[in-house]
C-alpha cells in the first residue's frame, strides 16, 4: 500500500514539473511580453528596460533555472502589469471561481449519477431514451453556446436574469447552470454505461439466484462495482474546480481564475499564467492521486496488487 | 409420490425467436438428473426460465409447479424465497460468480440471513461451517478474504456453501465443472454427489459432457434445439438410447473396452433458432428421416416405465427394446 503510494506520488510531482516546463517555454516562444504590456510605439530603449527589469534578456535556460529556484524558496513571480506577487492576484480570484464550480459540481453529480443509474437500470425505456438524447444534446453544445442560448431566452428575451457581473446570487444562476448541464450529461452517459455493464456480469445473476430482492441486487452488489468507473470522471471533474470555467467565466464576464488566465495570456503576464497553471496542474494531480486511492478503497482487487507490487 | 418440481410446456423466446420450444420435466425428491446437449440446446435456459432469472425481455410461458404451486410468474418476494431458499443454482464460471468487491462472508452471510433464521454470531459460526464442509480450509481466516484471493476449484467450492445456505430441495448446477481442471473437476463432482447424499437434495446436473452425467446421475434428458428430446434412466439411456440424436451422442464417445472402432460424428449443424425446419428440428442432420419426419414436431412420448423419447423413427427401436425387456 505505502509503495502504490510512493510510486503515484513521485508520478504525480514529474507530471507538475513537466507540465510547468511546457507552459515556461511556450509562453516565452509565443510572444514578446514587454511589446504587449508596453504597446508597439513604446521607445526602444524603454523596452530595452522592462526586459533588463524582468529578466528576459537572459537566456531561457537562465531564466527557467532561476524560475525554479524562486519556486523552491516559495516565490512565484510577480506580475508585469502592476507589481503585485501573482500568487496574491491568483487567490483572490478562487472563491469567485469556486462560487460557481463548486455548485456546478454538486448539480452534476445529483442530476447525472442519479439519471445514470436510473436509465440502465429501465434500458430502452422512454425515460432511458429521453436521458440519452438529453445527454448527447448536454455534451455535444459547446458551453459557449449553451451559455449564450441561456443569456438569451433568460436574460434578452424573459428578463429575469442578469446576463453577466457578479452583484448577486441571481447572477451566478446562469453560469452555474450551463457549467452544470454539460457535466451532468457526461456523468449520466458515463454511469450509465458502466451500470450496465455490471448488470450484465455473471455475479448479479448469482446475487438474483440466491434470492437477494432485486432492489438490494442494486444496491449492494451492482452500485459499489459501477462506483469504480464513476470515480474516474468525478476525479477528473474535480480537477477542473479552480480553471474548468474559463469559458464560462468569460462569457458572463465573472471575475474569476478563468478570467484572470484569458487576460493574463493576452497580456503574457508570465508569472500570472505561470501560477495559475502551477496550480491547475497540482488541482489535477492531486485529485487523481484522491482517485488512486479511492480505487484501492473501492477494488479490492487493486489494493491486493498495491501491497504486493 | 408427488414430483419436487414439475416442468410444463416451458417456453422461451427472444425478441420472437424461440429457444425453448416446449420443455416437459419432472423431478422427484432427492432425485439426480443430468440435463445433456449441445451448446444452445436450452439447457441453462430452461432453469434460467424457471427461476425468473432471464431478463426482462425474454418471452417465457409454460408452468413450473414446486410442490404442485406455480412459481413462473410468481411475484418477486415469493421467487426470492424460492430462489436460494428452495433451489439453488451454481454457474460455468466460478471466477466471475462471486462478486469481486464484497467479501465471501458478506456474500455467504447475506445469503444465510436471506434463507435462515440466523442472527449475529450464529450466522457467522453457520458460513464457518459451510466453508469447511465443502472443504475450504482454516475457514474462519479466509471468510474475510475476496473472490480473487481464491483459486478457480476453490471459488466453486464457495459458490456450492453459498448455494447449501438456504438448505434448498434442488440444486441446479449449471456445467459446473467446465471451467476447471480435470483433477479439480473430479473433486467437486464428488463434493455435489456427497453432499447430495447426506443433506438429500435433488440435483440438475447441466453438462455436455456425458461421462460427467453417466456417474453423477441416477436419469437423464437430452435436450436438442429447445426440447428434450429423449428421457431415460442414465444406465438405460448410455446403453440403449432410442433418438437418433442421442444414439448419435453416444456412439461419438470412445468404448472403454472392446476392440477399437471408428468414433462416429453426427453429421449437419445444429439449425438457426430463428428458421427451424417445419418438422422435427433434428431431421435434417437424422440418417432415420422419413417423410413424415418434416410433417410435425414429434412430441415426448412415454414408451416404457420411465422412458420417453419425441421421435416417430423410435418406433422401431421402441418395439425391440419391449421385446429385450420381455424376454
Amino acid at each position: 500500500m505505502g509503495r502504490y503510494f510512493a510510486i503515484r506520488i513521485g508520478r504525480a510531482a514529474l507530471t507538475i514539473v513537466l507540465v510547468v516546463t511546457f507552459a515556461f517555454v511556450v509562453l516565452r516562444l509565443s510572444g514578446d511580453p514587454a511589446l504587449m504590456i508596453l504597446g508597439p510605439e513604446a521607445p526602444p530603449e524603454v523596452l530595452a528596460a522592462f526586459r533588463k527589469a524582468w529578466g528576459l534578456d537572459d537566456p531561457i535556460w537562465f531564466q527557467y533555472l532561476d524560475y525554479f529556484g524562486a519556486i523552491a524558496k516559495g516565490e512565484l513571480g510577480r506580475s508585469m502589469r502592476d507589481g503585485r506577487p501573482a500568487i496574491e492576484l491568483v487567490l483572490e480570484r478562487i472563491p469567485a471561481t469556486l462560487a460557481l464550480t463548486l455548485p456546478a459540481f454538486a448539480f452534476k453529480v445529483a442530476l447525472g449519477i442519479p439519471a445514470g443509474i436510473y436509465a440502465a437500470l429501465h434500458r430502452g425505456s422512454g425515460i432511458d431514451r429521453a436521458v440519452m438524447m438529453t445527454a448527447v444534446a448536454g455534451f455535444t453544445v459547446p458551453s459557449f453556446v449553451l451559455a449564450l442560448l441561456l443569456v438569451l431566452i433568460f436574460a434578452v428575451q424573459l428578463g429575469w436574469l442578469p446576463s453577466g457581473g457578479q452583484d448577486s446570487w441571481r447572477h451566478a444562476i446562469l453560469p452555474i447552470v450551463t457549467l452544470s448541464l454539460g457535466g451532468a450529461a457526461v456523468l449520466a452517459r458515463f454511469t450509465r454505461s458502466a451500470m450496465l455493464e455490471v448488470l450484465g456480469q455473471p455475479y448479479i445473476r448469482t446475487a438474483s439466484a440466491k434470492g437477494v430482492p432485486w432492489r438490494k441486487v442494486v444496491t449492494s452488489h451492482a452500485l459499489p462495482n459501477a462506483a469504480i468507473p464513476t470515480v474516474t470522471i468525478l476525479g477528473f471533474m474535480v480537477g477542473t474546480l479552480i480553471a474548468g470555467a474559463v469559458v464560462v467565466e468569460s462569457v458572463f464576464s465573472w471575475p474569476g481564475v478563468g478570467r484572470l488566465l484569458v487576460v493574463a495570456v493576452a497580456n503574457r503576464d508570465l508569472a500570472v499564467v505561470q501560477c495559475i497553471l502551477l496550480l491547475v496542474a497540482m488541482t489535477m494531480v492531486t485529485s487523481n492521486l484522491i482517485v488512486d486511492f479511492l480505487y484501492g478503497f473501492l477494488d479490492p482487487r487493486l489494493r491486493a496488487k498495491g501491497a504486493h507490487a | 409420490m408427488a414430483p419436487l418440481i414439475s416442468i410444463k410446456d416451458l417456453s422461451v423466446g427472444f425478441q420472437g425467436v424461440p429457444v425453448l420450444r416446449g420443455v416437459d420435466l419432472t423431478l422427484q425428491k432427492g432425485e439426480a438428473v443430468g440435463l445433456v446437449g449441445e451448446s444452445g440446446s436450452g439447457k441453462s435456459v430452461t432453469w434460467l426460465a424457471a427461476l425468473g432469472l432471464l431478463p426482462r425481455h425474454a418471452n417465457v410461458s409454460g408452468s413450473v409447479r414446486l410442490d404442485g404451486r406455480e412459481i413462473l410468474g410468481a411475484p418477486a418476494s415469493e421467487l426470492d424465497q424460492v430462489r436460494g431458499g428452495r433451489v439453488a443454482m451454481i454457474f460455468q464460471d466460478p471466477a466471475s460468480a462471486l462478486n469481486p468487491v464484497l467479501t465471501i462472508r458478506r456474500q455467504l452471510c447475506e445469503a444465510l440471513a436471506l434463507h435462515r433464521d440466523l442472527s449475529g454470531q450464529t450466522v457467522k459460526a453457520e458460513a464457518r461451517r459451510l466453508l469447511d464442509l465443502v472443504g475450504i480450509p482454516d475457514a474462519a481466516r479466509r471468510l474475510e478474504a475476496y473472490p480473487h484471493e481464491f483459486s478457480g476449484g476453490q471459488v466453486q467450492r464457495i459458490m456450492i456453501a453459498m448455494a447449501l445456505a438456504g438448505n434448498p430441495d434442488l440444486l441446479v448446477a449449471d456445467e459446473p465443472t467446465t471451467a476447471l481442471d480435470a483433477t479439480i473437476q473430479a473433486q467437486i463432482l464428488e463434493l455435489l454427489s456427497t453432499i447430495r447424499r447426506e443433506m438429500d437434495m435433488a440435483m440438475v446436473l447441466i453438462s455436455h459432457d456425458l461421462g460427467v452425467v453417466a456417474e453423477n446421475c441416477d436419469r437423464v434428458a437430452v435436450m436438442y434445439a429447445g426440447r428434450i428430446v429423449e428421457a431415460a434412466p442414465a444406465n438405460q439411456l448410455f446403453a440403449d438410447p432410442l433418438h437418433p440424436y442421442a444414439q448419435g451422442l453416444i456412439g461419438s464417445l470412445p468404448p472403454l473396452d472392446g476392440p477399437r472402432r471408428r468414433l462416429t460424428a453426427i453429421p449437419g449443424t445444429v439449425p438457426d433458432p430463428a428458421s427451424m425446419p417445419d418438422g422435427c428440428a433434428f431431421a435434417p442432420r437424422c440418417t432415420l428421416a422419413a417423410a413424415p419426419c418434416g410433417l410435425a414436431a414429434p412430441t415426448l412420448v412415454a414408451i416404457a416405465n420411465d422412458r420417453a423419447v419425441a421421435c416417430i423413427r423410435a418406433e422401431a427401436s421402441r418395439r425391440a427394446l419391449l421385446g429385450v425387456a420381455a424376454e
